[in-house]
Formats: C-alpha cells, structure tokens, sequence
C-alpha cells in the first residue's frame, strides 16, 4: 500500500467520523464543530490533489467565514440544543432497510463493474493554481461566473426584501 | 483560445437586455419607492424583451464558449415565458395593491426569476443548468413568502426554499457524478464520452439524479408533496406565476439535457419515466378529487398537468422524440394560457386573509356574474380536455405522439386520468351554475383584461391548433 493511499485513507476515515458526529450529535453547537473538522480534512484532501487554491478558498470560506456564521446564528437564537423530534414509528426501521439496500447496491457495482470511472490522466504541474482557475473562470467559464454574481445578487435583495419591512 | 466577440451578446440578448433591465429596476424602485412605476416598467422591460426574441427567431448558435445555445427551441420558451411574465404582472397588479402589501421588489424579483427560466432552456452546460435553475428558484422562495406577517405564506416560502435547496443538491450531485463518469459538463462533450464508455453506471446514476432534481421543481410524484401547501400558502399571483414559469423551466431543461446528452441510458431510464409519469398522473387526479380549497385543488391539478407533459418524455431514446418535444410545447402553451386564466378567476373571487377560497364561495357565481363564470367554464373544460378548447388539442396531440411511440397502455391511463379529472372540475362547474350563493367578485380591469385574454386565447388559439403546431414543430427541429 502506498503511502499516498495510506495518507488518504486516513482523511477519508476522519471525514466520515466527523459527518456521522454533525449527524449524532444533540448539540447543535457541536454540530457546527464536526462540519468544521470535516471541512478541513476535505480542505487537506484538496491539497494532495494539488488544487492549492480550493484547499485555501475551502478553508477560509467554509470552515471560516460561514461557519462563524452559523455558530454565530445558533448562539444568538439560543438553538444549542436541537429538541428531540418524534417522527412516525415506521420511519427509522423503513429508512434503515433503504440505507443499507443503496450501501449494498453501491458496493456490488463497486466491485463487480470495471472501468467505473475514466482513465486517470496527466495533468499539468500548474493544474489547480490560482493562475490557471482564474484564467478558466474568466475565460472559459466567464458565462457561468456572471451569472453567480446575478445569483447572489438577488439572494442578497430578497434577503433585504424579507427581513426589512416597508416604511409608510 | 479565442475571447469573446460581440456576436456572443447579440445571440442572448433577450436576456442579457433583461438582466440588465431588472438591475435598472433595482436602482429605480430604490430611489423612487413607486411600485406602479416599477410595475410599467417591468412591464415594458418583458415587452422589449419579447420583441428581441421575436427578431431572434430563426437565430442558431452557441454563445459564450458553448455555454448557450439559442435555438427555435429555446426562442419558444422565451416567447412563452415572456408572455407568463406579462400575465403574472396584469394579476399581480391589483391584487398586491387590494392585500396591502404592493411593494416594488416583487417586479423586479419575477424578471430575474424569468430570467433564470429563459437561462434554463438555452443552458448548454450542466454547471448553467444548475444557476439558472437556482436563478428561477430563489426569487421565487421570496415571492412565496412575500406577504408580511403572514404565517401561511412564510410556511410557504420556508418549505419551498428548504426542499428547493434539497433538490438544487441533487442536481448539484447529479452534475459532479456526470464530470466523475465522462470529464465534461459540456452537453455535446458527455454525450461523445458516453458512447465511449462500456459502463455506464455513474452517468446513469448522474442522470437519475438530475431528474429528481428537476422532477422535484415541476412536481412530479414522489417528489410532489411541497406543492400543494406551497401553493395554497403562497399569494396567489405568485402561484399562479410558479405553476407556470418553473414547470416551463424546469421541462425546457430536462428535455434539452436528456435529449442531448443522455441518449445512451435511455434504455434504462424510460421504464422509470413511464412510472413516474402514471404516478404523478394518478396521484395528482385522485388526491383532487379530495379537495375542497380551489388553490389545493388546482395545485393537485397541476401536479397531474406535469404528468401528462412528462408523457411526451418516454419517446426521448427513440426516433419519434422531435414530435414529442413538439407536443410537449404545444401543451405548455395550453396549460400556460388555461391555468393564467384560472387564476385571474380565483383572483377575482379571493378575499383578504385566504377567504372565498373555497368550492362553497362559487355557488350562484353563473347567476350573478355570467361572464366570469362563462370564463371560469372554459378554463375548467381546456383542463380536462374538451374541445373546443386549447387543452383538447394539446392532450390530442401529446396522446397521438404516445401512441405512435408505440406506447398504447399509457395513452390509455393519460385518457382515463382525463376523465378522473373531469369529475373534479366539473364540481366546481355544479358550484357555479346549480347552487345557490350569493358570491361578491373584485371588477377591476388589469384582472378582466387577463381574464378577457386567455378566455380568447383558450378558444381562438384553437381554432389555429395546425399553425401552431407548425410553428412547434418548426422551433422543435433545430434542437436534433
């Protein structure tokens, strides 16, 4: 086993430890706390896959700007403690048996199909650089990048909209 | 790696005039806070941008490093869009003004959201399938949840914005899983690399995903059970217009998507159409026949309208898809002009705080007002698919599409769900006509000038079925 598998595996295991804790967990605090692990170990993962510049904007943006957001919101609403939920008796038992139904049909294609995904290929040294994103996004990708600022924009007046009322 | 020409604008100028229009709009309602002047203004923004659509017919390219493509296809959708839009500001216009809350934000909210539609049926590229998408949803969360104080309509907006988010996530998902199994977000780029892989596990799983994804914002059943409460919560202009304008969206994309970039899972992925489509057909039909609010019980009979237009996607693998396509606008275009006319109808009838919403408030509308109940008559029988009505021939041409499909059995079930659906209509129909009431109706002109538009459209739109058709068909061929 490389050392480079080795290295991931161990990513991916926090990853998943740290998304079933923000799941478990009563806290809604805590919460907010594993999706910050989480969300760091990706960063990590993103940096052994040579893609400097998303590890950065991954770690600054998400695991820091809107996560101080969130805990921000939870302790201002005193939202600490998600209150237990009473949902009906048939529900856990039917989304288990439909868990593991997917688990089991995603480990049989796994195994059994070859060539799941397209042959690796080599990519350049600057691949995932900030000078080579921000060549594609205001290149080729220039449409899409317009259009997400047109997005947040009215996110942004809608949020105005809703929360500000009308002055007589 | 050549930039970008002029020519690149002048191909989507529709919507770039209107984008650029509603940021105008922002500035203008900010500093003037007249929503009657926003409101003209909006107005004349859709007309102009209708009439560069109107130029734009014929036009075939791609622009923007093929992030776009226009089309006649498309071209139609920004016709019928457009015309949505101009509906929903004529009943949006008193109603907002009557309930107290007319604010100038809501214009401007509804070009963006058209906007998005219009986006959503050029989109060329699974990441601009995705904004665009989000561009239509998200002024429409605002839109549900726009009356103040109101617990009704801000259970409305926060169900929809939860669930629309949950579905943005699976086409999100959907996408990835497609650059994972092919290296492209390119239509044309996925659909070269599909025929190349031996396994298509992963693109189909990406596919089926983007389906829930959008079958989610045209409410097809399982993925249905936000619609009814999101309608009935939401004002009812707003309803009206999302009904409309993101079933329009949502089936323009899908079908550019499947057709252009899924051909090669269509063997899988017809049989779970098929299903979905007598699903939402049954479901839709029969859980209406339970309703006694008119909102919940033309929600129900939206959701099955999305059935019988998902009907035209089980041919999308074979030959036949072009007249599918063709059909699939055709009864757009019915359901557009049936369902604004509708509402202008309930509109009329509601009063404040979600009264005069139900059945019982139609009784002795025939006697006292005929003409609005004359109106109603012709929507409610377009629906279920009498003729002389446009929805006639819209169910006329979708089922003989199916039926040369070779698709007999759900041509079958899409006629007998037509009769289910009669029952439910025409109890409103009893209402009207053979009950005794004494129901008081709202007269005010932009709203009988909607009412007066579609009840003409309904009948005399079917009078030209064949040009019409023509017309489609004609849209339809530039996208093979």
């Amino acid at each position: 086993m490389s050392l480079n598998l080795i290295f991931f595996l161990l990513l991916a295991l926090i990853a998943v430890l740290s998304a079933v804790g923000l799941l478990a967990s009563r806290s809604a605090l805590y919460s907010a706390l594993y999706l910050i692990i989480n969300f760091a170990t990706v960063a990590v993962m993103y940096l052994t896959l040579h893609a400097p510049f998303i590890a950065i904007v991954q770690i600054t943006v998400y695991a820091g700007a809107i996560m101080v957001l969130f805990l921000f919101v939870i302790m201002l609403l005193g939202a600490e403690h998600i209150g237990s939920l009473h949902p009906q008796r048939w529900f856990l038992p039917l989304a288990l048996v439909l868990g593991i139904l997917l688990l089991a049909e995603a480990i049989i294609i796994i195994f059994t199909q070859p060539n799941l995904l397209p042959e690796a290929q080599v990519i350049s040294s600057d691949f995932g650089s900030p000078k080579a994103i921000g060549e594609l996004l205001f290149n080729q990708y220039l449409l899409p990048f317009e259009a997400t600022s047109i997005l947040l924009l009215v996110a942004m007046i809608g949020a105005i909209v809703l929360t500000k009322p009308e002055k007589k | 790696m050549s930039g970008y020409g002029i020519e690149d604008l002048v191909y989507i100028l529709p919507i770039v005039f209107l984008l650029v229009w509603a940021l105008v709009l922002v500035l203008v309602e900010a500093f003037t806070k007249r929503p009657d002047v926003t409101m003209l203004l909006a107005a004349f923004g859709l007309l102009a941008a209708v009439t560069l659509s109107v130029i734009q017919f014929g036009t075939e390219a791609t622009a923007f490093k093929e992030m776009l493509t226009v089309d006649g296809y498309a071209v139609f959708v920004y016709m019928l869009v457009l015309a949505s839009g101009l509906l929903s500001l004529g009943l949006a216009y008193d109603y907002n003004r009557r309930m107290g809350w007319a604010r100038g934000e809501y214009y401007i909210l509804m070009l963006f959201s058209i906007a998005g539609a219009m986006l959503m049926a050029s989109a060329a590229n699974l990441i601009v399938v995705f904004l665009a998408l989000e561009l239509l949803s998200i002024p429409l969360y605002v839109m549900a949840a726009f009356v103040p104080n109101d617990a009704s309509s801000e259970e409305a907006g926060l169900k929809y914005f939860l669930l629309g988010a949950f579905a943005g996530g699976f086409v999100l998902y959907g996408v990835a899983l497609i650059y994972g199994a092919t290296g492209a977000t390119n239509l044309m780029d996925v659909v070269a690399a599909a025929l190349g892989t031996n396994s298509p596990v992963m693109l189909l799983t990406g596919a089926a995903l983007i389906l829930v994804g959008l079958g989610f914002k045209v409410a097809l059943v399982p993925f249905h059970m936000w619609t009814p409460d999101v309608y009935q919560g939401a004002p009812t202009p707003v309803t009206a217009y999302m009904a409309v304008v993101a079933k329009a969206g949502g089936f323009a994309a899908l079908f550019r998507v499947f057709i252009a970039a899924f051909p090669s899972v269509s063997a899988d992925l017809t049989p779970v159409i098929a299903t979905l489509v007598v699903l939402t057909l049954v479901v839709g039909n029969v859980a209406a026949l339970a309703q006694k609010n008119i909102k919940r019980m033309l929600a129900y009979s939206s959701i099955s309208h999305a059935g019988f237009l998902m009907m035209a996607f089980v041919t999308y693998g074979s030959a036949l898809y072009a007249d599918a396509v063709t059909s699939l606008l055709f009864y757009l275009l019915a359901f557009t002009v049936t369902s604004f006319g509708s509402w202008a109808v309930v509109i009329a009838l509601e009063k404040a705080e979600g009264k005069g919403l139900d059945f019982e408030d139609y009784a002795g509308l025939g006697k006292k007002y005929p003409m609005l109940s004359a109106a109603m008559l012709v929507f409610l029988l377009s629906f279920a698919g009498v003729p002389p009505t446009l929805g006639f021939a819209g169910k006329f041409f979708l089922f003989r599409t199916v039926l040369e499909a070779g698709y007999a059995w759900l041509a079958i079930v899409g006629v007998i769900m037509s009769l289910v659906s009669a029952f439910y209509y025409l109890r409103v129909v009893r209402f009207m006509y053979f009950e005794q009431g004494d129901p008081e109706v709202r007269s005010e002109p932009v709203l009988n000038l909607v009412t007066a538009i579609t009840v003409v459209g309904t009948i005399f739109l079917f009078l030209f079925s064949g040009p019409l058709l023509a017309w489609a068909s004609e849209a339809v061929l530039a996208l093979i």
